[in-house]
């Protein structure tokens, strides 16, 4: 299998599915013309053309609206945030309009959107270009949110977001869109929504995490069995609605032990409905506390070298797991 | 068009049905009055008949299916129909369930109402006190333990002393960890070393017969008054008119048991004291004019009290006959709801499993209950010698609603005439 970066599995699966399904289309700030801020749509606007691959003006609540209203007459838009920090912005479109419009029509519309587009901090861009809101958009019924950690996940899970008749909220992480990985060239390679993945397989601690952490948390692991003999499993939600519960359970089942890594601030976050799951299903199974690493509560800091200690970091899952298996 | 066949209400109590197993197959040929399947109610396994001839079409209930009444089982039509599962139908109205409820109530002060299997024959834990403390936080000298859930539930599976373990967490906290090492090694602590659990803890579903017995005897604990009475019986009239029987009979192939002999004398007892013989109902007592009287069967699942209907009225060789066909039928989950409900009187006998003397729970509507003991030989004084004799003790519950002190006693005292001149029971 070839190995390509995230950013270019994203692409792949895009070019992909404008090929396959022609009511895919392409929408967002800077996607035709000048490739995509982060460059993920290069080279679409020439093999597609400009009725399929869409710039917009900088108006969120305005082109997610308009994304919205095309959708529910048959269109499969996908919209691109420059960074998804600006939800706020379309936020009563979002979340009145996308994630009601089913149960509001009683089952006659659908609304088949997919928004994506970089998220999360650690690109030194200050307060308010950091933000990661998939817990705020995971509080919705109706709405799908999806955050891959590889490329070949990033491919798999955003063929089948844009197959989906639900709303799909689909966020890459900024520092995510370097990374390589092997991916398979299948055009029908589809990782279904809402089953997570067991990226490393251990009996001493079972960390649960989503997006970039799972790449701090699989190195930790990799230090721990090297330096502490301590065998630590990773489970990689991939989606955080609909969430795999089980997957998570399963694999509490075999370790007894929790550690959850998040890079979102701590108050009712997504590891926060986790914690409360896993004791509610299996608190019997706990042989300790369920702990967690997050991002450190506060606004994201633009001074570089601070924002690392802010966000979840090998060290930080290092002795959080050290923590968790020795309490 | 296919006729669908819904569970139907097998007893007077049942509200949902097991379905046991299916006896035919989809596509299987039937006809009216085949045997389609077996069903669990509360109170027995009965086989469910087929109302419609032609073919089993489509099979809506898996073997071991719970279905409430009137839920569809089974689609009967013509070989090829296609038929779809009919929609779950919607529960009665709240104020229809009311009426039926009512209706049930005053059901149930019928004679000819439904019966609860016999109650439990054990001893009462009167004695017992104090919580079992499997639910409270242990604690040592009055200080929580630190444990996680883990380790509680793993201790409790092994049986480890908690308080003997020392918790190596945080806090001193007791982890799996610790568990294991004071079971491999009596532990750091001392811990007591269990020999491992009788049986696996394991959850089992409540059966249908398991959840009418616990329903009824609470209802009948909790809400029937019970005093209880002990006589002392001379057996050995008894014990030696049976083996003399026994010995005339053994050509016909009948062994008469005790037990017979002591429901037949029952019987007569209740004719002789009739107030024994009545039901409370609330407003007004019901004297019941014939003397039915069931008997308790040991089943894996629970109890059932078959009933020997005008024991007064029937030899003992009938009543022996009786007896040992409806406890095959009960053994083999074969009995009709007809075959155990109506009792007016009910015997307890764990004489043969050595018990010398209990007190039974009383079976609603009954207002007694009989418990047999065994027979034992004991010294007893006869015209001022000490000699052997054979003893048997009989405890009778009473609903003191219904029978007093005093009644209870004189049908104790009829009862213990009938087992000491036992020549009577048979004329």
């Amino acid at each position: 299998m070839p190995e390509i970066t995230y950013r270019e599995a994203v692409r792949h699966a895009l070019a992909e599915e404008l090929e396959r399904d022609e009511n895919v289309v392409l929408m967002g700030e800077e996607v035709a013309q000048f490739n995509g801020a982060y460059k993920v749509s290069e080279g679409l606007l020439e093999k597609f053309g400009p009725k399929r691959i869409v710039d917009t003006p900088i108006t969120e609540a305005g082109f997610i609206g308009t994304g919205i209203g095309a959708s529910m007459l048959g269109i499969r838009p996908v919209m691109e945030l420059m960074f998804w920090s600006f939800y706020s912005v379309a936020f009563d479109q979002i979340l009145n309009n996308a994630a009601n419009v089913r149960y509001m029509s009683g089952g006659l519309i659908n609304c088949p959107i997919v928004i994506r587009g970089p998220a999360n901090g650690g690109t030194n861009v200050g307060a308010t270009h950091s933000h990661t809101p998939e817990n705020v958009l995971a509080n919705h019924p109706g709405v799908k949110v999806v955050v891959p950690a590889t490329p070949a996940d990033a491919k798999g899970l955003l063929k089948s977001a844009i197959r989906d008749n639900d709303p799909v909220f689909f966020l890459e992480n900024t520092m995510l869109y370097g990374l390589k990985g092997e991916v398979s060239e299948d055009k029908d390679l589809l990782i279904p929504l809402g089953v997570a993945d067991v990226k490393r397989e251990g009996t001493d601690l079972t960390i649960v995490t989503y997006g970039r952490s799972v790449l701090h948390s699989l190195e930790a692991a990799e230090k721990l069995a090297k330096e502490e003999k301590i065998n630590v499993e990773v489970v990689d939600l991939r989606s955080i609605r609909p969430l795999d519960i089980d997957t998570v359970l399963k694999s509490v089942a075999k370790t007894h032990r929790v550690l959850i890594v998040e890079e979102q601030k701590p108050f009712a976050s997504v590891g926060t409905q986790l914690g409360f799951m896993i004791q509610e299903e299996a608190f019997d199974q706990l042989d300790a506390p369920i702990i967690r690493v997050t991002t450190i509560d506060a606004p994201a800091i633009y001074s570089p070298p601070v924002e690392v200690e802010q966000l979840p970091n090998v060290d930080r899952v290092y002795t959080a797991a050290l923590q968790a298996v020795k309490s | 068009m296919a006729d669908i066949i819904e569970m139907p209400k097998l007893s007077d109590t049942m509200t949902v049905g097991t379905l046991v197993k299916w006896l035919k197959k989809e596509g299987d040929k039937v006809a009216t009055g085949d045997m389609l399947a077996e069903v669990e109610t509360d109170k027995a396994t009965m086989e469910l008949e087929c109302f419609f001839d032609g073919t089993l079409l489509k099979i809506f209930a898996p073997d071991g299916a719970q279905v409430e009444i009137g839920e569809p089982l089974c689609a009967v039509g013509a070989e090829g129909e296609t038929v779809e599962a009919p929609a779950k139908k919607e529960k009665p109205a709240a104020k229809e369930d009311d009426a039926s409820e009512e209706k049930s109530d005053d059901d149930s002060a019928e004679e000819s109402s439904d019966e609860a299997p016999a109650p439990e024959p054990t001893p009462e834990p009167e004695t017992s006190s104090g919580s079992s403390g499997s639910s409270a936080a242990p604690s040592v000298g009055g200080q929580r333990l630190r444990i996680s859930p883990l380790a509680r539930k793993l201790a409790a599976e092994k049986g480890i002393d908690l308080s003997r373990v020392k918790g190596t967490g945080t806090g001193g906290r007791i982890r799996r960890a610790d568990i294991l090492e004071a079971e491999k090694n009596g532990g750091p602590g001392g811990a007591y070393r269990s020999k491992g659990p009788i049986q696996e803890e394991k959850l089992t579903p409540v059966t249908n017969m398991r959840g009418t017995i616990a329903r009824r005897l609470v209802e009948s604990k909790t809400q029937i008054p019970h005093f209880y009475l002990d006589i002392e019986v001379d057996a050995a009239p008894l014990l030696a008119l049976r083996s003399q029987l026994n010995s005339g009979l053994s050509e016909d192939g009948v062994k008469l048991s005790v037990n017979d002999l002591i429901l037949k004398a029952s019987a007569e007892a209740l004719r002789k004291v009739p107030t024994v013989n009545c039901s409370w109902e609330g407003k007004q007592v019901r004297h019941h004019s014939r003397a039915h009287v069931s008997f308790a069967v040991a089943m894996p699942e629970g109890l059932i009290t078959p009933v020997v209907f005008d024991a007064h009225e029937k030899s003992v060789f009938d009543i022996s006959t009786e007896v040992r066909s409806l406890a095959k039928a009960a053994k083999t989950k074969k009995l009709q709801p007809k075959q155990f409900t109506g009792g007016t009187f009910c015997v307890s006998n764990l004489g043969m499993m050595g018990i010398n003397t209990f007190k039974a729970i009383i079976n609603p509507p009954n207002a007694a209950i009989l418990a047999v003991g065994t027979t034992v030989e004991k010294p007893v004084v006869v015209n001022g010698q000490i000699v052997i004799g054979q003893r048997m003790n009989l405890t009778l519950s009473c609903d003191h609603r219904v029978v007093d002190g005093a009644v209870g006693a004189e049908f104790l005292g009829a009862l213990k005439s009938l087992l000491e001149n036992p020549a009577l029971l048979l004329v």
